[in-house]
Order: C-alpha cells, then structure tokens, then sequence
C-alpha cells in the first residue's frame, strides 16, 4: 500500500480514468472541457472560480492544477488570494448563518 | 543585480554541461521521449527549413539587464559584441537575402557602439520589416540612450520590447528591481511619437515570457489582459503581444534546476507538444548570426552552440540556396517552441 493518499503524480494520470469506463469518462471530459471554454464568463474568470472552489473541497490536486493555470493566464498572487478569501468568506458564513437556527432552538425554548 | 552563469564561473555557462542535462535523465531513461522521437511519430523528422524570411542578428551578449529566464545569459559583464568588420559582412548578406525581415537581438542591442551605423546602412538596403528587440529600460539607463525613440522612429524601426506582466511585482521578479517603472517610461515615450498607435504605421509589439516555471496561456487572451490594463493604469498602447515559452537552457534551466522545477517543466512542455506547430517552428524560416557571425538555427541553439548543419558556417561565406538544403539542429530543448500553440520569436506559430 502506498504510504500517502495523494501523490502528485496522479494529477497526470487523470485522463486515464476513461480507460476503466470509456464511455462516461469522454463524457465527463467533453463537458469539463465545455465548461471551462470562454462564454459568457472568460476563461481567466473560471479558472479563479476553480481555484476557489479548489480550496472549499480542499482538492490537492485541483489546487495544484488551478494555481498553475491561473499563473499560465497572468493571474496575480492578489487575485488569487481574494478568490480564497470568497471561498472562506463563503465557507465561513455557511457555518454561522446556521447560528440563526441556533438562536431560534434557544430563543423558543429558553423562558 | 546578479551576475551571468559565465561571470559567475557556473558549470551551467558551458553549452556542453546544458546540452548533457537536457540529453541525460528523463529522457535517457526512457521517461519522456527525445525530441526526435516525438517529430517522428508524425514523419516530421528531420526538420528541414522553408523560404527564409527572417534573418536575425545577434549583435552582442551585453546588456543593461540581467533577468532572471535570460536564454543568452546577457548582463553588464558580458563582453562579445559584434565588430564592425562582422556587420559589414552582414550589410552584404541583408543586400542579397531573399529575407524580407531583419530582426536585431542581444543583450541589449543599442549597447553594441555600432549599433546606429548599422541600422543606418542595414535601413538604406530597404528592409520590408526592420526590427529591433529593445529591452525598454535601455532607453532612459543613460543620457546618451534618450533619444532611441526618435531614432527608431526616423528609420522606421519595429520595436519588439519584453514585458513579463502588467504589474511591478512580476515584471521586476523576472526582470530586476526597477525595471517596471523604467519600461512604463520608455513605453509612454514610445507612445507619445506615434509607436503602438493605430494608423501612425509605427509598430510596437510586447513579448511575453511566463515570469516562473509554467506555461503562457492563449496569446490572444493575455493580449487583451495586457491591452486593457496597460491602457486603464498608465493610458499606455501597443500593437501585439508576443507569447513566448522560456526554453530550458541557460539561466531559465539554472533556475529550474535550483527551484526543483526542471522534471515536472519538462513534463509540461512534452505534454503540451502540439505537432501542428513543428511545421512552422521559426528555424524552419529564420537563420541566427552570432555576435562573431557564425550561423545558427536560432537564437536557442545559437546559445548551445549548435552550429548548423552545412559546410557554410560563418556569414563571410553565406550561400543561402547552401543553407536551405541543411538538416536543422535539435535537442530536447526543442519542445518549448512545440508546446501548445507554439511559441518563436514572432509569439505563437498556429
């Protein structure tokens, strides 16, 4: 058994999950590839937006992979921190708007 | 301000030591194909070059900068500049050549002393597109240097200037601290006598070289970043942005190799080989001259001291239709003008 659950080196091995189900593996490539195409939001716009989202699922391998592509598009250390911060801002703010449920539990049962 | 691999005695300045690296490793055990072996899958090796249409000189490994990615390895302490008597030989050649492009390199080109004789003889031949690679900075390190917009300008000159992004912080990581502010100078300079603006015919054209161990993007997307925010922060245009892959040779490997980047960049580059791009890689349409006149595929292998393959050397002996029948010189460095959307001295090839 390896000795870590992720090794970087299997970000470039990704591709080859087609190989075990070809089908819904091209699918799932052919829609990423659209997904990150420029459309109304530009390329350089999603790559943030993954970068982002990298963080929140905490994905070594996207976080890899989106800073890298976010250097390749000229993407400065500011902007890439601010996107974090979107994501923890985010993320945070997930954790305490459930305190709102907290306040109503106590408020209804406290006298 | 750091000091060149060949100043600072670094094995790395010797052509040798870098050509071994990028033979031995990934690619003598079996990791990652040789360069030869990739253009043969698709029937392209060997390369062999088309119409020439770009002469491009190299006219001195002096300059005012010492970036960091330098394939020349160029600084101050670089002393090969090419002589007069080596530039006439070139004159005969540009009088001759089927080219329709001469494209001045260094170092900083402007720091060679012959440097305005040359232009000036070299524009009397009539060159269809005379360009010269400005570093920008040049033109305010010193009194004597102020003028080169005019001068540009009076030859018709175009102005091909290195600019890694549009922020300080990138631009002087790569370049040297300063260097950001000088260019926006030189630029605005540029800009105020008609370079880069539409319909004044003066072209000034922006390279970009990725400022780390990573690949540019689209060339047509960085261009529009760069436009936008060159023009919103300091009202300053341009005509085209040049984006160029850094080659692992010379600084840029010593860097890769110092930053434990060299394995995974190779990777990248092999990755993104696009075959579509090794038809018009730009050694099959340019020849590199040396500061002493010996000729080249490129500026790269110029720097690996791989000379071309034909019994004419040295531009004293030049015999184009000699030339046109050579095979042209590879190795593994090859693959970052093959990476993507191809990358030479004119930005992307496809």
């Amino acid at each position: 058994m390896q000795k870590t659950y992720y090794d970087p080196a299997d970000l470039k091995k990704f591709g080859k999950i087609t190989e075990w189900n070809e089908e819904l593996g091209n699918k799932f490539f052919d829609y990423y590839n659209s997904v990150f195409a420029e459309g109304e939001l530009t390329a350089r716009e999603k790559s943030l937006i993954a970068l982002a989202v990298a963080h929140t699922i905490q994905c070594p391998y996207c976080i890899d992979a989106y800073t890298g592509d976010g250097l390749t598009r000229g993407i400065t250390k500011g902007e890439m921190m601010e996107a974090l911060h979107v994501a923890a801002a985010i993320r945070g703010g997930a954790s305490l708007v459930h305190g709102v449920q907290m306040m109503n539990k106590v408020n209804k049962l406290e006298m | 301000m750091i000091q060149s691999l060949k100043r600072r005695e670094s094995t790395l300045a010797k052509s040798e030591k870098q050509l071994e690296i990028l033979s031995n490793g990934l690619f003598e055990e079996g990791d990652l194909p040789t360069f030869k072996q990739k253009i043969s899958e698709s029937d392209q090796f060997p390369l062999r070059p088309k119409t020439l249409e770009i002469l491009q000189i190299n006219v001195g490994y002096m300059c005012n900068q010492v970036c960091k990615h330098c394939h020349v390895d160029a600084g101050p302490d670089r002393k090969e500049i090419m002589t007069r008597e080596t530039m006439e030989q070139c004159l005969k050649v540009i009088k001759n050549t089927s080219a329709h492009t001469l494209d001045l390199t260094g170092g900083a080109p402007e720091m060679n002393p012959n440097f305005r004789w040359f232009v000036e003889e070299a524009s009397k031949i009539g060159v269809k597109d005379f360009i010269v690679r400005s570093n920008l900075t040049i033109i305010r390190s010193n009194k004597k240097y102020h003028d080169l917009p005019e001068f540009f300008k009076k030859h018709n000159i175009h102005v091909v200037s290195s600019m890694p992004h549009w922020t300080k912080g990138k631009t002087d990581s790569q370049r040297g601290n300063g260097v950001f502010d000088q260019s926006i100078e030189s630029l605005k300079s540029l800009n105020e006598i008609g370079y880069g603006i539409e319909g004044s015919g003066l072209k000034l054209d922006l390279v970009y070289n990725p400022s780390g161990a990573f690949l540019p993007a689209s060339q047509s997307s960085l261009e529009a970043d760069f436009k936008h925010a060159l023009k919103e922060d300091f009202g300053i245009q341009f005509n085209n942005l040049f984006a160029i892959v850094n080659l692992p040779i010379s600084r840029f490997l010593d860097y890769l190799i110092a930053s434990d980047n060299y394995e995974d960049y190779m990777y990248a580059l092999v990755e993104a080989y696009n075959p579509a791009t090794v038809a018009n890689v730009m050694c099959t349409n340019t020849l590199s001259v040396s500061w002493d006149g010996y000729l080249y595929d490129c500026d790269f292998n110029q720097m690996l001291e791989l000379p071309v393959k034909s019994k004419v050397k040295h531009i004293s002996d030049y015999q184009e239709s000699e030339l046109q029948n050579r095979e042209i010189a590879i190795s593994q460095h090859c693959y970052g003008c093959t990476a993507g959307a191809g990358s030479s001295c004119q930005g992307s090839v496809s």
